[in-house]
């Protein structure tokens, strides 16, 4: 297959693997940004490939993973309202909020569609003039610019049922709360490919500079993986940092400047939390305040009666690089794929569901 | 005031509640659609059910029910698949499949020609599998209550003398031969169901098993499992065998006949091919001597051109799948938790 098969060719492969252990002389922590990074990491057993000094590490880039509790219950709680439809990607279909998943009250009667595009929800919208159809939102920079093009067209097509339940992230400033942490473990970064494709590079040469933390934009094939650690490894064991671009046929240095001109012109950033991590400032984007009118957070009033967050779950630590999902009492256990205590058992970019699906 | 009793339409295009009645209506659509496509003398017994004569020996039985949405999809609808389902079922059981029943549950409101459609794509394979259907059912619903038709059919079969098809027969060394491309089926329904936004040239590979398997037990003796690896996926099936058979089965990635439209529509919507529904496909699993006799056998016909060996028995005594990865390295394949769900980004 083209564009795809030259990514995970065999050859390709054992030559970085063989140029990973000349060059790695001591142990290096390497974390993976993205969760599709993470599962191509498990799928293929990369790790098993490397020497021991190296040290995946495993990032907080899946948006099902980091979505709070509280935006679940949300989803959960405007779903239930009569007249509405809850659009939503498949994956975020399982992920446990205080007390129920979408599945579940789906099977009570809910009205809630899985779709693969944010655009099927404006048609749904457009069939549906009696009913509120809520796209729910979530995403990082990647996901981001599709959510807003939705939204214009609904906009555009004078689509007052339509609204989005957003829980937008962005990257940079989840990687300065790893590194600011004391205990930071993580020695360089591979950045997320098709984050930086829309957002370029600029502010990871930033970060890499003030953190002196190499960052090597990353792609998803085999090839790419351990290309991008073989140049993260360079720079660790010459001692120097920057932000190098690893995946070079899909990021542009600057971007994608549509894409980004979208997510300035309709969004603003706010202090987000992140699931199992916390409150972290201007870490994410909500609609500004002309399109509140498509922000189902202002149409459905929610008020969060008691949260209740796994306190089982280690995933915070697993994105902050302080543990591995082996190190929870919890994996494959009392939490697996059919019974997830934590969001990242749900989706196959969550970290454990990754790790557990492509065990050994 | 003057009371209106309506008469329903017997012209009607659409399937009504008085289909489903019982009455002058339901045998219109009996005679009309049913009778003319399935005629023959056990069905005209026109009984409460059929009677037929069985000969010693053993039988097989059968039953599954069809949902499928749409009920029109490239390369079949809900007909042949119900009637294909169900005699590839008695197939792997090693039967010859003889009668079959089909039960048909209608939503108000289903146009009759689409109706008709269906019935005559059950005939059609139903005589390429060579089996008669020999009794059915008819229920109306209310719309809403059920989506368009579903099917149920089941069948018997008779299982010739000699034949013991059954997973404890496996024995460490035997091999695993899958009959065909894996994924069409799944990725076919995928791409006709939701709007995807972009389309294949994949067309179901729904088709009757039983006259390969059937010439594929006349030339091998010792065939140990046949399995359709039908919802689940092939490594759903896999890991069934496995654990009824108590025995690792070791998978060779770059042996797997997935094709690059299945693997490129997987990559997209972060499914995995393994996990995928197939129709017209089956695993066997036999003797590593008998495996080139029964390729041999299985190309000779066009639902087993392409059959090959994937994988094989490496031990008894633990249940488990494992594969070894185009890089020589192993993973688990394990069985699916729930249903597939499409990842985002």
């Amino acid at each position: 297959m083209k564009y795809a098969d030259e990514y995970k060719d065999k050859q390709q492969v054992q030559a970085l693997v063989h140029a990973i252990r000349k060059t790695v002389t001591r142990p290096w922590h390497i974390m993976e940004i993205c969760g599709g990074q993470t599962y191509a990491i498990a799928r293929y057993r990369l790790e098993e490939m490397l020497p021991p000094e190296i040290r995946l590490l495993h990032g907080p880039g899946c948006p099902v993973c980091v979505t709070p509790v509280e935006t679940i219950d949300r989803a959960l709680y405007i779903a239930s309202q009569p007249n509405v439809i809850l659009a939503s990607f498949g994956d975020m279909m399982r992920v446990p909020g205080s007390k129920e998943d979408l599945l579940q009250i789906k099977a009570k009667g809910a009205d809630i569609r899985m779709l693969y595009s944010p655009l099927d929800a404006v048609t749904l919208a457009a069939e549906n003039p009696d009913k509120e159809v809520v796209f729910f939102a979530i995403g990082f920079e990647t996901t981001t610019p599709i959510h807003l093009m939705a939204l214009k067209e609904a906009i555009r097509r004078k689509l007052d049922n339509f609204s989005l339940l957003t829980s937008l992230f962005t990257v940079p400033p989840a990687i300065e709360t790893i590194l600011s942490d004391k205990d930071c473990k993580v020695d360089g970064f591979l950045t997320a490919g098709h984050v930086c494709a829309i957002t370029g590079n600029s502010t990871y040469h930033r970060l890499s500079e003030q953190y002196k933390t190499p960052m090597v934009v990353t792609g998803f094939e085999p090839v790419d993986l351990l290309y991008g650690i073989y140049r993260c490894l360079c720079q660790l064991e010459a001692g120097i940092y920057k932000s190098e671009n690893a995946y070079k046929r899909a990021v542009p240095e600057e971007g994608n400047l549509q894409a980004r001109a979208l997510m300035d012109e309709m969004l603003k950033p706010c202090d987000q939390e992140w699931r199992g991590i916390g409150i972290i400032p201007n870490s994410g984007r909500q609609l500004r305040q002309e399109l509140k009118k498509y922000s189902s957070r202002e149409k459905f009033r929610f008020h969060p009666k008691e949260i209740r967050f796994p306190s089982a779950c280690i995933a915070g630590e697993i994105m902050r690089g302080k543990k591995q999902p082996g190190d929870c009492p919890h994996f494959g256990t009392a939490c697996h794929p059919e019974h997830p205590i934590g969001a990242p058992m749900v989706s196959s970019e969550g970290v454990c569901a990754a790790y557990y699906m492509n065990k050994k | 005031m003057e009371l209106n009793c309506p008469i329903p339409f017997t012209d009607s295009d659409c399937v009504l509640l008085a289909h489903g009645g019982g009455g002058r209506m339901t045998h219109q659509l009996i005679s009309r659609i049913f009778y003319p496509a399935f005629r023959n003398p056990l069905l005209e017994q026109d009984h409460d059910g059929c009677v037929f004569p069985v000969s010693a020996g053993r039988m097989a039985y059968s039953t599954d029910s069809f949902v499928v949405d749409p009920i029109f999809f490239p390369g079949g609808n809900i007909g042949d698949l119900a009637v294909n389902g169900t005699v590839n079922d008695l197939a792997c059981c090693g039967a010859k499949p003889l009668y079959l029943t089909a039960g048909f549950i209608l939503e108000e409101g289903l146009k009759l020609n689409d109706l008709e459609r269906i019935v005559q794509s059950m005939k059609k394979a139903a005589d390429r599998a060579g089996i008669q259907i020999v009794a059915g059912d008819t229920k109306v619903v209310e719309r809403g209550k059920c989506d368009k038709l579903f099917i149920n059919t089941s069948g018997i079969g008779i299982v010739p003398a000699g034949i013991h098809i059954a997973p404890s027969q496996v024995q460490e060394g035997d091999v695993v031969i899958c009959s065909g491309a894996i994924g069409v089926h799944g990725i076919t329904i995928l791409s006709a169901r939701e709007s995807l936004g972009f389309e294949t040239n994949l067309k179901s590979d729904t088709v009757s098993l039983n006259n390969m398997l059937s010439e594929l037990l006349t030339s091998i003796e010792e065939v140990h499992v046949l399995r359709d690896p039908t919802r689940g996926g092939v490594s759903g099936t896999l890991n069934e065998i496995a654990q009824a058979a108590n025995a690792e089965i070791i998978l060779d990635e770059t042996s797997l006949p997935i094709p690059e439209e299945v693997r490129a529509a997987s990559d997209i919507l972060g499914l995995d091919p393994l996990y995928i529904a197939n129709e017209g496909l089956v695993l066997i699993i036999l003797p590593e001597k008998d495996a080139q006799t029964a390729l041999s056998v299985m190309h000779r016909f066009d639902e087993g051109r392409k059959a090959t060996v994937i994988g094989r028995i490496s031990s008894k005594g633990k249940a488990l799948v494992r594969m070894k990865t185009i890089y020589g390295n192993y993973r688990i394949v394990d069985m699916l938790s729930g249903e597939q769900l499409p990842r985002i980004c």
